[in-house]
């Protein structure tokens, strides 16, 4: 296991003005391990598509608290974990499938997770009904020079 | 985030500047629903060339009006996406609702 070598720990109301919050607190926080402009991107994206699932999915019909959690593991990855209270997901594997969305709107695509999945080097999902949803992400950045 | 709607005979654009996500994609598609009811063009396109972030909320906007105009049997067209919404949008098949580049470029990224 490498260390931790330094951490922030966050907790936003899940209004969705606070999509744009996470993605820059984020994004601030992995300033330190120089990522490249793609690589910002990409971990913008996936942290948008976290806590877009927590607000959406996690407290449909409330607000609640969505917990951030990051790390800088070595010298060269980034750690986060989002995770919600809310109703959680009863089969974790239906729901990472492309497409596959319980949106009574129809306006969400179902590509959260796959989003996720191809924007960061690992994902876990952890979740239970009732309980809540933990995502986990890593992302390991690619030094220039 | 902002959206500016053109009208040009029975061709409607959005032209979309800023950030798409879940919290902004519900304001464009107020904006763009009250024209499209109230105009019901041919042919919307979004004008994606001024989006500097968009997540997959930017494929449910798209997806929501496409079945939405399909009661007058009106298409949906995106032009000049960069290449990371591109990503995306590729992702949900929606690849080809793309239109070409005129001078066949790379797009930016």
């Amino acid at each position: 296991m490498r260390p931790v070598t330094n951490q922030m720990k966050m907790t936003i109301a899940g209004y969705s003005k606070n999509e744009a919050l996470a993605r820059m607190c984020v994004s601030a926080f992995a300033a330190q391990l120089d990522p490249t402009v793609e690589e910002i991107n990409d971990i913008k994206a996936a942290v948008s598509e976290a806590v877009t699932n927590c607000i959406v999915h996690g407290y449909r019909d409330t607000i609640g608290d969505i917990d951030i959690k990051l790390r800088v593991i070595g010298d060269d990855t980034l750690y986060i974990k989002i995770s919600d209270k809310g109703v959680g997901i009863a089969d974790v594997r239906q729901a990472m499938q492309p497409m596959f969305t319980t949106s009574p709107d129809g306006e969400r695509a179902g590509l959260g997770f796959a989003v996720m999945e191809s924007f960061t080097d690992t994902l876990k999902v952890r979740s239970k009904p009732g309980k809540g949803t933990a995502v986990t992400m890593t992302k390991t950045l690619h030094r220039r020079g | 985030m902002s959206v500016e709607i053109l009208h040009d005979k029975r061709n409607m654009t959005a032209a979309v500047t800023g950030e798409i996500d879940h919290h902004a994609a519900a304001d464009i598609r107020i904006t763009i629903d009250g024209e499209l009811e109230r105009t019901t063009p041919e042919v919307l396109t979004f004008d994606m060339s001024g989006v500097t972030f968009m997540d997959s909320s930017g494929v449910g906007l798209v997806l929501g009006r496409a079945r939405a105009m399909k009661q007058w049997g009106g298409k949906v067209r995106i032009k000049d996406p960069s290449a990371r919404a591109e990503k995306i949008l590729k992702m949900s098949g929606l690849g080809s609702l793309i239109t070409p580049r005129p001078d066949g470029k790379e797009r930016k990224k």
